[in-house]
């Protein structure tokens, strides 16, 4: 795969920080993907939040605008269908309990100094990383 | 008002995904694999994002409410248990095998691939399992 230019990176991570600070400052709620998901589809706590269905319309709404008028990405998929479900599941099951997802404690948590979201994305990027060591380095890829 | 800006919100998070490429798992997973040829690009988004949301929660600070709505909704514990940990390895082990977190996921959904919502789909399950688990 292509190297990406480190400002492309860069200006979408200022973009999401915009997101999730405007989102705090202005609705004055984390911008945790995995719960507005829970809350979109009416899987959270609260129910179905339409606040939350709104967010995720935005979401999809804003990449596709994004992929026609700046740039068109790729999405590489490398993974079998089987493995892809589990994943979905681990992924979906694991945010919820740990009440969080790559947003909501990796960028949110992280910016307020949270000590949950700390470890948590401490310990979610450091199982990833090993978990992608073993599927690539240690079975040799799907 | 508030669904107003909760919109923008969304819509800036989807753009900064695709401009960042994190849509692509590809690319997520190249910055996962440490031992293989790195891709910094998700250490680059980080970067972005923690300092400007990190002052937006400073400005929050500031003031007593948010604008559209009467407080704040934040998450408040601050205990490091079980439930904590064993979510993050879960959600950990998922995101290593495909690249997809959430958010990257959803916005896929634009690339039509049958595989974005097969992920989805499971995901979605994965949360009403969660769910089942509260009642019991």
């Amino acid at each position: 795969m292509e190297p990406l230019h480190p400002l492309w990176p860069l200006a979408g991570g200022a973009l999401i920080g915009l997101s999730a600070g405007l989102y705090l400052l202005l609705a004055g709620r984390v911008a945790g993907i995995s719960e507005l998901a829970a809350g979109a589809t009416g899987l959270s706590r609260r129910g179905f939040r339409p606040q939350a269905a709104i967010f995720v319309l935005g979401l999809i709404g804003g990449a596709w605008l994004a992929a026609h008028f700046v740039r068109m990405p790729e999405v590489v998929l490398p993974v079998p269908a089987l493995p892809l479900a589990v994943a979905g599941l681990l992924v979906g099951f694991g945010s919820r309990l740990g009440s969080g997802c790559t947003s909501g404690h990796g960028v949110c948590g992280m910016a307020r100094l949270s000590k949950r979201s700390i470890v948590a994305t401490l310990t979610f990027m450091a199982t990833a990383m090993v978990t992608v060591f073993i599927v690539r380095h240690g079975l040799g890829g799907f | 008002m508030r669904y107003v800006a909760t919109l923008l919100c969304g819509l800036l998070f989807g753009i900064g995904l695709t401009v960042s490429d994190m849509i692509n798992p590809s690319r997520v997973l190249g910055f996962l694999d440490l031992f293989g040829t790195w891709d910094p690009s998700a250490a680059f988004v980080f970067a972005g994002a923690l300092p400007v949301s990190a002052l937006a929660y400073w400005l929050s600070r500031q003031r007593s409410r948010p604008v559209f709505d009467e407080g704040y909704h934040l998450p408040e514990g601050n205990r490091i248990d079980r439930r904590l940990i064993g979510g993050a390895v879960i959600f950990g082990i998922g995101w290593g095998i495909a690249g997809f977190c959430p958010g990257p996921a959803l916005v896929a959904t634009i690339s039509g691939q049958t595989g974005v919502f097969l992920f989805l789909g499971a995901m979605f399950l994965g949360m009403a399992i969660h769910r089942m688990t509260l009642r019991a």
